[in-house]
């Protein structure tokens, strides 16, 4: 990647020496979480899709809501990686930083890269900013960004006058900053500005003057781009669209998709959604969506804690809906006795956990993947269930439609992971045909299936599963709970070798759904060889580009993707076999690598980072390196990270 | 008549018990109270593929594997989520909640709170024996001070909640009480059935074990007449076979204990039982006994919308004019075409 200044010209000026134009531009907006950074964050993004451009981006955001003004800790920042190529990371370091304030300034500049470009608000670095970022002396004066391509001037001042005619009081007028600063940017990007013209017509069309304000604001920071005023610091840039299949596309975050999945799920099983939740950050935003979703036969239920949450949902189960329930981790762990409930009475549910950094409060706001022990062992008793972990917003759209075909067939709570980052980030999506998806109908026991009319509840099919019996359906009566039970009467029973008997049974219907899962595929690379990569949840998008340019560069480097975390695919053992060494990146201390040494007995060396942000391209590459530089039977050669990419927080390689 | 009327199917008690072994100590206050169900279904004309029972943790928690119906036997505490999701998910299904001081107060007391204020249309049946019985017998959040008990040697120390206050509190909007070997407990029951809406019905249980007559001073047969008040909607507030009755204190603004003279309840100030009255209800429940009787029956029957009736309009009217057209849902927003 490159930086956008003077070596990108746009190659649109007739005479220009042949310019490079980068495959891929990262910007970060930054701003007071007052400031409109995600919303200003959103709309570019929107634009950067019109414009055919792949992407992907990555919304940080502090956990107060508002924060004390101008303070570091209330800073919020969107950062959007797009490009003409395919984009499946926020980017590591930005190339063009927009700070606001200096808050925004001092805690995002240290991730920009060398001699990129810096567009500060100069009207914001008062004496009292200064003091409230912790700056002794103005850095857009003291020399300090000198390393970086400075260019300073009043945001502030520049808005306020572009507004005057609307008149507006001094806060209103200043709060259409964030427009400005947005039309330069689309400016900067050869970007249409007509549907976001469209767009603010209509949030504010109970307000057409804050409507104009805002245009106004928006096509003033256009034209500050088009006229001479910036000189030669700042220069347009066009990036040609990627090149794509065909189709209807739209932007999707994760929250977004884990709901769509689980309406397309429930529309392929045939039946009504119950969602029982809890307000949660990252997950909360599940519930928001379902409950718009009425139509598709969808209830929410605001429960009065996470317990009555899963427990609501584990009840409509029983009642014949698909009971589902989401949480992030604290959630989740308080769900844990209504999950082994799920398990016992054998009753389908999906469980979502939007993964945040832990452990307790932990990091409410930022992504982490450290509740992979949880999902797959947190709870008394032997408890199994199956797991299933989505590795992007759109991906998560697939997931949901897996976890509920999984929870309907096998007659079992299904854990969905995704985390902070899935939920939140936002990429193109091919929209799916739903003609295309697959049916898998659930049939309710309509008439007693043991012999001389006896309801035997417990009674397990060919692949162990018991039959699902609706409550008011005539002659099926009978009573479940958390007692173990009795083989296919499913009475209370707790002799020794009931128990025995029960819970093999548990454990093998569970086992046995690796039959029923897709074989493990390789994402990229050969099916063996020296290295393979193996990730799982959103570490994907960081996985694929350092296994693409270490394979670009000849290093014998494949890339494993799991969905299926829980049970894992029946062919995973013997691919992994194929490889000399096994790597596996992941946003916790090293959990799934313990999953895979313990199933496979192989040696699975982990990649760790618990620092809030994901995994950037360069630190996977540089671990890549590793294998290839100081090991034995090191046929791959010196393979240097990509020393252009500075990784912003230690990845430890332990 | 033109409209048919389906005939039910006349169940007796009987047909209401399930084939399940009773698992009870002998001697408990449970078994009374599984009679009085089981009568109570015939009564009402339940049909049993429509009757759930569902409950938490404890002995009285049991109780629904020994009816012939759908039963649900949950977690500790849980039961009034359980239930909600099961109304929401299909309101024909008649519920009764079986819970006891310990699983309905102290573990689940919040989602009972809840249960209670939202208003689901069920029955809820707390049987109160100031006790822990399944965990073999410490002091619950019902027990009077000073009880002793593997948890508290010494005595317990902490105030004990009074159900139906807490019922009254936290919305409910019927609040009865009884006890397992009163003969009223079947009308009880079937009031607690009639009504739409949460039904809160604390029933006294004698824990024998742990906790053994622990109500006698007003459930034995000799003290029954001075010690129990019996309420009836539009009847006097009697008792001691109407020699006693309760009266307004107009000063105090609380309620009194007043003599009647020759059956002139009038002339006493003796009050008449208004089962819409919240103010009396909230003093009802919270009658310092000894002073005064123990005041059973329908103490509150007040009817509100329900619940599930609530979702089920709000929902209507979000559902209302719009399709469940998969394909337009997921091609919703703004989107781009990419061409061939």
């Amino acid at each position: 990647m490159t930086t956008i200044l003077d070596e990108a010209d746009a190659g649109h000026a007739p005479g220009n020496v042949r310019e490079t134009v980068p495959e891929a531009v990262v910007v970060r907006f930054a701003g007071d979480s007052g400031d409109g950074m995600q919303l200003t964050g959103g709309q570019f993004t929107l634009s950067t899709a019109l414009a055919g451009n792949d992407l992907a981006t990555f919304p940080d955001f502090p956990a107060e809501i508002r924060a004390p003004q101008g303070t570091l800790f209330g800073v919020s920042a969107f950062q959007i990686n797009f490009g003409s190529t395919e984009i499946t990371t926020a980017g590591d370091a930005p190339d063009v930083l927009v700070a606001m304030n200096p808050a925004a300034l001092k805690t995002n500049v240290g991730a920009l890269k060398p001699g990129g470009l810096i567009i500060a608000d100069s009207g914001e670095f008062s004496k009292r900013n200064l003091d409230k970022a912790k700056y002794a002396a103005n850095p857009l004066e003291d020399g300090s960004l000198a390393k970086w391509t400075l260019l300073a001037f009043d945001i502030s001042a520049l808005t306020v006058e572009a507004v005057k005619p609307f008149g507006l009081g001094n806060k209103d007028a200043l709060r259409c900053k964030n427009m400005w600063t947005l039309g330069l940017a689309l400016w900067m990007f050869e970007r249409d500005r007509a549907p976001l013209i469209a767009w603010l017509k209509g949030k504010f069309a109970k307000n057409p003057v804050l409507a104009d304000a805002n245009i106004a604001a928006l096509n003033a920071g256009h034209a500050y781009g088009e006229t001479a005023e910036i000189g030669g610091q700042i220069k347009k840039l066009h990036l040609e669209p990627v090149p794509a299949a065909p189709g209807l596309y739209r932007t999707v975050n994760g929250a977004e998709a884990v709901s769509l999945g689980l309406v397309a799920g429930a529309q392929l099983a045939g039946l009504p959604i119950f969602f029982g939740g809890y307000p949660i950050t990252p997950a909360s935003a599940i519930l928001h969506h379902l409950a718009k979703l009425k139509e598709f036969g969808v209830t929410t239920f605001q429960a009065e804690d996470e317990i009555a949450a899963i427990c609501s949902a584990i009840g409509a189960s029983w009642a014949g809906q698909l009971g589902v329930t989401s949480s992030s981790g604290p959630g989740i762990a308080l769900k844990g006795e209504g999950i082994g409930l799920a398990v016992m009475t054998e009753l389908p549910l999906v469980i979502i956990n939007s993964q945040r950094g832990g452990p307790s409060t932990g990091l409410p706001t930022k992504t982490e993947q450290s509740d992979l022990y949880q999902a797959v062992y947190g709870r008394n008793g032997d408890t199994p269930l199956p797991v299933v972990a989505a590795r992007s917003p759109s991906d998560a759209f697939e997931c949901a439609i897996e976890a509920v075909r999984l929870a309907v067939q096998f007659m079992t709570p299904v854990m969905l992971l995704t985390d902070g980052y899935i939920a939140n980030a936002a990429e193109p999506w091919l929209v799916p045909d739903p003609a295309g998806f697959a049916p898998f109908p659930v049939s309710f026991l309509a008439v007693a299936n043991g012999a001389d009319g006896k309801v035997l509840p417990y009674k397990r099919d060919a692949r162990g599963v018991r039959p699902w019996i609706k409550p008011g359906t005539p002659g099926l009566m009978h009573r479940i709970g958390g007692i173990e039970k009795a083989i296919d009467s499913g009475d209370l029973d707790y002799s020794a070798d009931v128990h025995q008997a029960q819970t093999d049974a548990r454990k093998a219907k569970i086992d046995g759904i690796a039959a029923h899962v897709p074989a493990q595929a390789v994402s990229s690379g050969n099916t063996s060889g020296k290295l393979v990569v193996v990730g799982w949840g959103s570490t994907f998008g960081p996985i694929h580009q350092a296994v693409r340019r270490a394979r670009a560069k000849g290093v014998d480097v494949a890339h494993i993707h799991v969905r299926h975390i829980w049970p894992l695919p029946a062919n995973l053992g013997e691919l992994l076999g194929g490889y000399n060494h096994i790597l596996v990146p992941e946003m916790n201390t090293g959990q799934f690598k313990t999953v895979l040494r313990d199933q496979f007995l192989v040696d699975a060396r982990p990649l760790n980072k618990v620092s809030g942000q994901p995994f950037t391209i360069a630190e996977i590459e540089a671990a890549i390196a590793t294998f290839f530089d100081s090991i034995p039977g090191n046929e791959g050669g010196e393979v240097p990270a990509d020393d252009t990419q500075l990784p912003t927080t230690k990845a430890a390689n332990t | 008549m033109n409209a048919i009327t389906p005939i039910k199917p006349a169940t007796t008690p009987k047909d209401w018990e399930s084939d399940q072994e009773v698992r009870w100590c002998p001697g408990c206050g449970d078994y009374a109270i599984l009679k009085a169900v089981q009568r109570v279904m015939p009564e009402i004309g339940a049909d049993p593929a429509k009757t759930v029972f569902v409950s938490g943790i404890g002995c009285s928690s049991r109780f629904p594997y020994y009816m012939a119906t759908y039963g649900f036997h949950t977690i500790h505490g849980r039961a009034p989520a359980f239930v909600t999701g099961i109304k929401l998910a299909n309101p024909e299904l008649d519920i009764w909640m079986v819970t006891g001081d310990g699983d309905g107060l102290s573990i689940g007391g919040n989602h009972s709170m809840h249960l209670l204020r939202r208003n689901l249309n069920c029955q809820i049946m707390l049987f109160n024996n100031e006790i822990y019985g399944l965990t073999k017998g410490q002091a619950s959040p019902t027990s009077r001070i000073g009880t002793p008990s593997p948890s508290t040697p010494t005595g317990s120390v902490d105030r004990p909640a009074s159900p139906c206050a807490f019922a009254l509190g936290s919305g409910a909007r019927f609040v009865a009480r009884g006890y397992d070997t009163s003969k009223h407990l079947v009308s009880v029951l079937k009031a607690a059935h009639a009504h739409q809406g949460a039904a809160f019905i604390e029933i006294f249980q004698n824990c024998i074990v742990y906790n053994k007559d622990v109500f006698a001073d007003f459930t034995e047969k000799a003290v029954a007449d001075t010690h129990q008040l019996w309420l009836t909607e539009g009847a006097p507030m009697l008792f001691n076979k109407g020699t006693q009755g309760i009266a307004l204190d107009a000063g105090q603004l609380t309620l009194k204990v007043v003599s009647v003279e020759s059956g002139d309840w009038q002339a006493a100030g003796v009050i008449i039982h208004d089962v819409t009255n919240r103010s009396v209800a909230h003093m009802l429940v919270e009658l310092p006994f000894g002073a005064f009787p123990m005041a059973l029956g329908v103490i509150y029957d007040d009817p509100r919308p329900t619940y599930e009736a609530a979702v089920a309009a709000s929902d209507a009217g979000a559902r209302a004019g719009k399709s469940n057209n998969l394909a337009k849902l997921l091609a919703k927003g703004q989107t781009w075409n990419v061409g061939e």
